[in-house]
């Protein structure tokens, strides 16, 4: 049945999210009228406390990216990019904001998006921020620019000198900045409460996402898990609607679990889980819908991804601690999961496979992305050979409509679930052998 | 033959053998040596010099090694530099190596430092991560920091122990190799003809891979003889190279840019070997603080650091103005994030100095140059023309 014909199931955690974005992005468009200043910066090691806690408003180039993407707008805007100069080879993120800027900087809503008053280069995980920030500093010159270096966890721990680095960068340079831009002085007392309602939505959203261990899997930890991590890892991070969002999506997944429900798809609730997968990478956005579609309808269903990550790995436990605020922002933009080293990254993965009891391990390799890519057929061989499970492959873009190729997805995606399904039965045989 | 001969066939041997035959010969004829490689671009090789180690190049395979079985673990769309060096450490070409530096210039060399490791080539592997903050109380603290590190790395390879006199003795030998490189990009600055630019990438390249106490003399004797007359002057055009600062291009394209009618007057290949522009203090009792300075002081522009504040596009005016160039070309690795992000604003920047610029880009292996002859012969008859 086509997707048209069935009506999207809409639970009040969605309807609450809705709001929040709504009315987030109108006030980014009365910025005139009310004076807030307008902070850039990456979802991955996000000040979202911080920058809350001067009155300012966050604005991530990457969220408005992939809204383009999936509303069909980002392959003008690259193209755009493309026009200037900007290689066909590099991250189409970077692009489609560019082109999206010279295009009037029209957010999702239709609403026009205000010029950053700060640029704040939380440099965390991916080298193309840098370049990204250097780029955009150039086409809004005289906007202040904050770099947060955020020392890369190569060691495979974060020692007290990175999180003094990160801190003596804070003091000296990015809150000097941010008092400087807003004319407030900075208020650690109102940061740290803010805290609290971080790791009150960190807790709960890790409650959610560990839901996936039950059988069925009461949600999508992929598809629908980019939904869930919206609030938690953009604008409303230490705020009281993202700690009542969580409530209320936690309390939907619980009577869920509780029903013994699968997740919910756009075309309804999925019915029969044949096919646990944990999946490693970002997802596509231009098709985003098609390539969701693909594994519901194969009943395939996510019970873990990295991409749910990218903004904190808080099922190892980090939280934003109100105790020590600064120290806790560096923690928790080392932490991110592209800012952990491979072999880090293979063992949270192989960790996911063993907790949430996964059938297999794929990887979806995003062209624009070597934060993410490079390595990942070497992160997929050591998954395979050390939890022994079938490995998939496929390779799609974000925001760049031209590299996803939706027949040759469909191929290879079948062909593995099949090789999953025939896996599966060999082993129902060798276990009634044993008994 | 003559002296120059001699000392390009050895550069050219030592330079793109991928076996690293020297280096290791270097390692083998001492039980207290350290054989360590790293990756483009910069890496203070003084730190691994003073305790008796070799920092050798690891710049890619080029077209010197098929890959076999580097293929199989990049996607078509990294570029090219990351497969070869895998392909080495999987064929067990570099298993003499002791321990591998992965400087922070990319997500491909950082993620390349975690394959190391989870390969377990080399006692250490070890991800240098760049300050991106110049303030010597924060950046410049936590670069110490790094150096630290790889100090005791190599200290549990070998048990030297570092000196302030060891250091100082080997900032001031890698000043000498700088300021001969210096001397030689100035003489060509004015003479180009002199010495041709695929001469003289080969014979910096070779300073890669074998000790400084070698290249020095060499580079004295490259700088003697290309102080006197020597070559025909032609009627080219002179240009900056810039972008090719980690994969490196293949000698063939560099010889079809001087064909086709271009001096090459500065370029960013070995960019690491020129990193800081000057002399580091080589009399003190902080060697290590001297090399911070330097790192946050006196480096050059690069792709790889922050450059709010001190954009690079001014910089490389400045440069192309110094160098009296006509022109830019602009040559980066496919699939090079940071040097393909830069060149848009690059570009503007020449476009407003009024710096003409042509720009294409390579691999490594890159067999067929005819395009980019054409395309550069086409610029320099431009330039010719309009001059
Ligand atoms: S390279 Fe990856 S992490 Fe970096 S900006 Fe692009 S998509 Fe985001
Ligand atoms: S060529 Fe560019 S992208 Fe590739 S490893 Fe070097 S710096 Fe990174």
């Amino acid at each position: 049945m086509s997707t048209q014909t069935k009506e999207a199931i809409k639970e009040k955690s969605m309807i609450i999210q809705k709001d929040m974005l709504a009315r987030q992005f109108h006030e980014l468009s009365i910025t005139k009228e009310t004076g807030k200043k307008v902070v850039y910066t990456f979802v991955p090691g996000n000040l979202t406390e911080l920058i809350l806690s001067f009155d300012m408003l966050p604005v991530y180039p990457e969220i408005n990216a992939l809204q383009s993407g999936m509303r069909k707008k980002s392959a003008s805007y690259i193209k755009e990019a493309e026009k200037m100069g900007f290689s066909e080879d590099v991250c189409t993120y970077v692009k489609c904001d560019i082109g999206m800027m010279l295009n009037g900087n029209i957010g999702p809503t239709g609403e026009k998006l205000p010029p950053p008053d700060l640029l704040l280069l939380s440099y965390t995980g991916c080298f193309t921020f840098m370049k990204w920030f250097e780029n955009l500093e150039h086409l809004y010159p005289g906007v202040p620019v904050a770099m947060l270096h955020t020392p890369y966890q190569e060691d495979g721990r974060i020692t007290p000198d990175q999180v003094e680095y990160m801190v003596k960068q804070l003091k000296e340079d990015v809150i000097p900045k941010m008092e400087k831009v807003s004319g407030k002085k900075f208020d650690e007392e109102r940061l740290a409460k803010m805290m609290v309602n971080s790791a009150k939505a960190e807790d709960l959203l890790v409650r959610i996402l560990a839901s996936a261990k039950h059988r069925p899997s009461p949600i999508d930890a992929y598809f629908a898990g980019v939904y869930y991590i919206g609030p938690i890892f953009t604008a409303f991070r230490g705020t009281e609607e993202a700690v009542e969002y969580y409530t209320e999506l936690y309390d939907e997944v619980m009577e869920r679990v509780r029903l013994g429900l699968g997740p919910v798809t756009p075309e309804g609730e999925m019915k029969e889980e044949k096919f646990r997968l944990v999946v490693e990478g970002p997802p596509n956005w231009t098709n985003f819908r098609e390539f969701w579609k693909i594994f519901y309808d194969a009943g395939a269903v996510i019970v873990a991804s990295s991409y749910t990550k990218v903004g904190g790995v808080y099922d190892l436990g980090f939280r934003h601690d109100s105790t020590e605020p600064l120290e806790s922002l560096a923690k928790y933009c080392m932490g991110c999961y592209t800012n952990m080293n491979l072999p880090q990254r293979v063992d949270l993965l192989a960790g996911y496979v063993k907790d949430f009891k996964a059938d297999g391990f794929l990887i979806n390799s995003i062209k624009s992305c070597n934060s993410f890519s490079a390595g990942q057929l070497m992160i997929m061989r050591e998954i395979e050979h050390r939890m022994e499970v079938p490995v998939g492959f496929i390779e799609s873009d974000l925001v760049d409509p031209r590299y996803f190729s939706y027949a040759n997805i469909k191929n290879r995606l079948e062909s593995y679930f099949q090789m999953l399904g025939q896996r599966k039965i060999i082993m129902e045989q060798e276990t009634e052998k044993i008994f | 033959m003559n002296p120059l001969n001699n000392i390009l066939t050895y550069c050219n041997e030592v330079a793109f053998d991928m076996n690293f035959t020297k280096a290791k010969q270097w390692k083998a004829a001492a039980t207290d040596r350290a054989l360590i490689g790293f990756l483009p671009i910069y890496f203070p090789r003084e730190i691994t010099h003073a305790v008796n180690g070799l920092a050798v190049g690891l710049l890619g395979v080029g077209d010197r090694k098929q890959i076999i079985k580097g293929d199989a673990y990049y996607q078509s769309y990294i570029c090219h530099l990351p497969r070869g060096i895998i392909e080495l450490a999987l064929d067990n070409s570099l298993d003499a190596f002791d321990g591998f530096i992965f400087p922070s210039i990319c997500d491909c060399v950082r993620n390349l430092s975690g394959m190391f490791k989870l390969a377990e080539k080399g006692k250490f592997q070890r991800y240098f991560d760049y300050p991106q903050n110049f303030d010597a109380l924060i950046g410049g603290v936590f670069y110490g920091q790094e150096l630290n590190k790889i100090i005791e790395d190599t200290y549990q390879v070998n048990g030297v122990k570092l000196t302030t006199e060891n250091l100082n003795h080997s900032i001031a030998l890698y000043n000498t190799n700088r300021k001969l490189i210096r001397e030689i990009y100035n003489i060509r600055q004015e003479y180009p003809w002199r010495l041709s630019a695929v001469d003289t990438y080969t014979i910096l390249r070779a300073g890669l891979v074998i000790p400084v106490e070698e290249h020095n003399p060499m580079l004295e004797e490259v700088v003697e003889i290309i102080s006197e007359e020597r070559g025909e002057p032609m009627d080219n055009i002179r240009v900056v190279i810039t972008g090719s600062f980690c994969e490196q291009p293949p000698l063939g394209l560099i010889k079809s840019i001087e064909m086709a009618g271009c001096y090459i007057v500065d370029d960013d290949f070995m960019l690491g070997s020129r990193w800081i522009q000057g002399d580091i203090d080589a009399h003190t009792e902080d060697p290590l603080g001297a090399l911070t300075h330097a790192y946050l002081t006196d480096s050059t522009f690069s792709s790889a650091m922050y450059d709010v504040g001190n954009p690079k596009g001014k910089r490389l005016v400045s440069l192309v103005r110094d160098r009296n160039a006509d022109g830019v070309i602009f040559s980066a690795a496919s699939f090079c994030d940071p040097a393909l992000l830069d060149r848009p604003e690059l570009q503007k920047t020449c476009d407003e100095a009024g710096i003409p610029h042509i720009n294409f880009q390579y691999h490594e292996n890159t067999g067929q140059f005819k395009v980019i002859k054409e395309q550069a012969g086409t610029f320099s008859d431009s330039i010719k023309l309009w001059a």
